[in-house]
Order: structure tokens, then sequence, then C-alpha cells
């Protein structure tokens, strides 16, 4: 399903600058050998989901799973889609990632561009402080968060239940909250690393602080906030546990998290629950062929220290 | 604590701003134009207090919770529960450290989810990473079709936990599943529920898990492997040092940002470890783990705030030690001037 998308990179890989580094013919056939093996394993759970996805559940409880297909069909797919409502979870899903993403890294640029470019007197402080609340187990703070939502009410406009509790706002809180961390240790030192000489410049021309950052730095940082924003959006939406606590109701829920209420409205059709779950794997395979090179860009920012 | 510290610093950094002195490399607050630092401040104080609200704030009153009994209806006041009294009457009571002692003592998953998520540390730091690690310099090596065998390696990690545990049931499905049909264990009287018995389900969740992890590890250390210096292997390779001795005496050093990177990744994830158990039977008959053990004390229907708290505390205290090392490790050198 991914041929086109992958197979293209795979004539780019040439040896590294390291040099001509001798390599014995069997060395390489190992390699291959082990590799193919473990594609092969990887790829083996979500060909068999999608196998058992495409047959009809009568054909499927005659044979088993593993059987030669007597019908081919995408009906399961049609009827999870038209019985469980997926549209309008899929709605929940973009009414929450979408403003969630623009938020965390409206916020999280802010923050690096004063953290890495002015003197706070704190800014190491700070950014310690940024940077370990996004390493909590999210668990560590749900039981006063949990409260806290119960207790903070909300205009009825904003949330029907009149509270953060069970409302799409609330949702959008925490993960901005807890995703600000992560992006605004990436960004501050991606921030660091745009000399200082170009905001000298800028200040001889009398540019404001709000110039230098909205004007500057923000351009400069495009490639590190397309990255980022792929890695948010697919986070964002594989989100299961703030969704799961923090929402009573299953038709509020973002589409990864109704999954589990799937399950039991679908537990006498499993061939429908491995289509709901595939169509609900849509978004992140999109993600993963056309931005997979951003996704991970987006971890190795994370991960080396710039 | 660091939280309640860092808080506090927090809180002195922003009184500090305006009067911070004679600025050192960066442009100081005190050359700012008043606009300026009212952008300063906006910049810096929505997103701060909204860290404060929603992260450090729950995370200190957890650790405040965890003294006490209450569950969740009612006020908390600061009486000391008294001993031998119908719990109804002692709620939002000081508890001392009864929570932990509890836990400890009478709590019989306790211990069970200790273990389960010591395991889950250990597969993942014995199998996992070592396998992550494994994809990475074989496909470092520039083999062909590395690129192909990146991104199917790597594409569990896209998939939300959920989903790899509803796309695993069908290969643990008892009667259909294709491991069962596989090793002909899939009649009526020989199947082997590996998702049902409390004494596989674990090791087949663990299967799942490894399956996503080792992926997500592969590609942190392959960035990592990019950015070490190529002479180094020359020189090694010079020297006579063989791939195996190359690897290990010369490249893995060399890439010890990202070792803890991969460490801190690697425990945060085991401690987090929730979707997977919940999806596959909500955390119960096997598959205990601490963070479902917070959970089903805060939102079932016996609501023990404090006795959940606590455990959420057992977690943060693990966790900081693997988030120490590495803000020690990232930030250490900035300190200094």
């Amino acid at each position: 399903m991914t041929t086109e998308a992958l197979t293209r990179p795979a004539e780019a890989a040439r040896p590294p600058a390291a040099g001509p580094r001798r390599r014995r013919p069997w060395g390489q056939a190992a390699s291959q050998i082990f590799l193919i093996a473990s594609c092969v394993l990887w790829l083996l759970p979500i060909a068999f989901a999608l196998y058992v996805a495409v047959r009809p559940y009568s054909d499927t409880r005659k044979y088993g799973y593993v059987s030669m297909p007597h019908h081919l069909t995408f009906k399961n797919f049609s009827d999870a889609w038209t019985q469980s409502d997926m549209l309008h979870f899929f709605w929940n899903s973009v009414l929450i990632t979408v403003p969630a993403v623009i938020i965390v890294l409206a916020l999280a640029s802010g923050v690096a561009f004063v953290l890495s470019k002015i003197d706070v007197k704190f800014n190491i402080a700070l950014l310690i402080l940024f940077t370990a609340g996004n390493l909590l187990p999210q668990q560590v703070i749900i039981t006063p968060l949990y409260r806290m939502y119960l207790k903070i009410s909300l205009p009825h406009f904003v949330s029907d239940s009149g509270l953060m509790y069970n409302s799409i706002f609330g949702l959008i809180a925490i993960n901005v909250a807890f995703q600000l961390g992560f992006c605004v240790f990436v960004l501050s030192n991606y921030m660091r690393a745009v000399p200082d000489e170009m905001y000298e410049a800028a200040l001889v021309d009398g540019a404001s602080l709000w110039t230098r950052f909205w004007r500057l730095t923000l351009p400069l940082c495009r490639p590190a906030l397309a990255a980022l924003a792929t890695l948010l959006t697919t986070w964002i939406y594989n989100d299961f546990f703030w969704a799961i606590t923090l929402m009573s109701s299953g038709d509020k829920r973002p589409v990864t998290s109704a999954l589990a209420n799937l399950q039991g409205q679908f537990v006498s059709n499993q061939n429908m629950i491995a289509a709901a779950a595939l169509i609900a794997a849509v978004p992140t395979l999109v993600v993963y062929i056309c931005l997979q090179k951003q996704f991970i860009a987006g971890l190795s920012l994370g991960s080396s220290k710039g | 604590m660091t939280d309640t510290s860092a808080a506090d610093t927090t809180a002195a950094a922003q009184a500090g701003a305006d009067t911070a002195p004679a600025p050192r490399r960066r442009r100081g607050v005190r050359r700012l134009t008043v606009r300026d630092r009212v952008v300063v401040a906006l910049l810096l104080g929505i997103p701060l207090l909204l860290d404060l609200a929603f992260v450090w704030f729950p995370a200190i009153g957890t650790v405040l919770l965890s003294f006490t009994k209450w569950n969740g209806v009612g006020g908390l006041h600061s009486q000391t529960c008294k001993p031998n009294v119908p719990s109804i009457l002692n709620n939002g009571c000081w508890y001392g450290v009864q929570n932990y002692h509890q836990a400890a003592t009478i709590y019989p998953e306790f211990w069970p989810a200790v273990r389960h998520n010591l395991i889950w540390l250990a597969v993942f730091v014995l199998i996992a990473t070592p396998l992550g690690m494994l994809f990475a310099v074989v496909i470092d090596r520039g083999i062909r079709g590395s690129r192909m065998y990146q991104s199917i390696l790597f594409l569990p990690v896209m998939l939300s936990l959920a989903l790899v545990g509803i796309i695993w049931e069908f290969m643990y499905s008892q009667n259909f599943g294709l491991i069962n049909t596989v090793i002909g264990r899939n009649g009526n009287d020989n199947a082997i529920d590996w998702l049902g018995n409390p004494h596989l389900n674990l090791w087949a969740v663990l299967v799942e898990a490894t399956w996503r992890q080792a992926g997500y590890v592969m590609v942190l250390y392959l960035a990592g492997l990019k950015a070490v210096d190529p002479t180094l292997r020359e020189a090694a390779t010079m020297d006579g040092a063989n791939a195996w001795q190359t690897f290990w005496r010369v490249v893995f050093p060399v890439m010890k940002p990202i070792n803890i990177v991969v460490m801190v990744v690697t425990v945060i994830e085991s401690l987090r470890a929730f979707d997977l158990v919940y999806i596959t039977n909500k955390g119960i008959n096997g598959l205990e783990l601490l963070s479902v053990l917070v959970t089903s004390n805060i939102v079932g229907e016996t609501q023990r705030v404090g006795f959940g708290s606590a455990l959420g505390v057992v977690l943060l205290v693990i966790s900081l030690v693997p988030i120490s090392v590495f803000l020690y490790q990232t930030f250490r050198r900035e300190e200094a001037p």
C-alpha cells in the first residue's frame, strides 16, 4: 500500500560518507536476510488485520481467519463507517487536534524565543520546568487534574456539560499544556542556533521585539515548526489516555478512544472491528506516507541536543 | 522535591524579570522598551501559567492528596483521620502515610502491578532497545533498500497504542488467530488463550509493545549514528578494530546523548504504559499496571482520591530518576558560564 512512496528513496541509499568501508559479501547477505525477515514480521499483524477486514463475517466464521478468501468485500468498511457514526468521531478528533497543534506551536515558539534570545535571568530554570513537565507520566497528574476538571465551570457555549470535564475545550487544554514542554525544548534549541549578529542588525534597524520574533525568528524556524506540527498532529490524534479519563461520554470522544467503545458495540462481528480500526488509522497512515521525513525529523530534533 | 523548588524559582523568575541586572551575552530585559517588556511578559507568561496550572499544580496536588483520605465528595480539611470510625465519617481528612502503608500491605493489586511494570521495563531494556539499536546499526550500513526497511520497521510507531492492541487481537485470537492456527492449537480443547490467561497475557502484550517500541528506538539511534563523525570510524578501522569493536568502543560511547534519551524514553514509556492493557482487558487479570491502578481509583465507581494519588506518587518518584539524569545531562553545560 505504501510501496510507491517507499521505493523512491530506496534508490537514494548511497554508501555513507565514511569512505570505502570494506564489506564482506556474506555480511551484506546476512543483513538483508535479517531485515527482510524483520520487515515481514513487522508487516504481518497489519496485513492480517487488513485481510480479516476485507472478508465477510460469515466467511471467517466458517473457515477461520487463516483460510483462502471465498469473498472479498469492502462492506465491513462501509458498515463500520455508517453504523458507528465514525464521521462524528473523526470530526471530534479534528476539533481537538487542529486547535491544539496550532496553539501549542504558537505558545511554544513564543516561550522558546524569550528563553533562548532574551535574558530573563532564570532562562535555564524555566526551560527545565517546561521540559520536565512533558516527561512526567500522565498518571502522575491525572488525579488532581480530574478533580480540577470537575470543579472548573465553563460557559455553556464553550462546553455543553458546563464543566472542563467532558468538554472538547478541556481536552485541548491538557493536550496543549502537556505537549508544550517538548516543543519549547526543541524550539529553543533550534532558535539558539540563530546567530546573535542577525538580531544586532535588526536592532540597529530599530526592529521591535515582536518584529524580531515574528518577522525574523519564526520564518527561520519553519523546518522545525513543520516537523513539530507533524509529530504533534500524530501524537494528539493518537491520544487515548486523556480522552478516556477526562471524558465520560462516548459521543464527545475523539476517534482513537472511541475505538474502545466500538469494540464493545461490534463484539459479535470482529471483522467490522478490524475495518473500523483500519479506518481510524487512515489519518496517521496519510501522515506516514506523505510526511514521514518531517515526523522523523521531529523525533530527531527532540533527541539531539542542538 | 524537584517540582516544588522548580515552581518556586519560576515565581521568583517572574518577579526578578523586571529587575534583571546587566545582560551578559543575551539582551537583558532592562534594555527593552516598555512595549517590548509587555511582549516578553505575554510570550512567557501565558504558556507558563498554562504549564503551571495544568501540569505542575496537579503534580504537586498528587503529592499532597496522597496524604489524605478522600472520596471526592465534600471538602478537604486538615484534621487527622480518626481511627476506628466508619470511613464515611473519615472523609477529606489528613491520613499521614496510611495510603502508602495500605498499598504496600493490604492492596492485592499493588505488588503484581509493580512486578508487571518492572517486567515491562526489563523487556524494553533487554529486548526492545537492543532490537531497535540493531535495526539502526544494520540499516545505517547503507545496504540496498535500507530506506524501505526503515519505513516498514517504523510503521507501528505511527499507529496509536489503542490501534496496536486491536490489530494484534486478530493474531492472538483463540480459535481463528494466526498464531494458534499456525502452531495447531486452535481447537476448542487445546486453544491457547494468549490474552486471557493471566500467566501469558503480559508477555503477549509485551510482544505488541516491543513491536512498536523497537521502531521508535531505531529512529532515535539512526539520528544518533548519522551524527557520529565518520573520521572516528576510519581511525578505528586504521587501528585494526573490527566492526564489533568499532561500534562498542568508539561509536557507542560517542552517542552518549542519544543513549540517555533512549534510556529516558524507555523508562518513561514503561511507566506510562496504559493504552495497550486498557484496550485488551481494561488492565485486570494479569495485566495490572501502576498506571491502571491510579486510573481505576479515581474514575472508577469507588473513588479513593488519596489512595490513587499515593500510587501516582510512586510513579512520580520512579520517573524522577530518569528525568533528573536527562535534565542534568542536557543542561549541565549551560549552567556553567
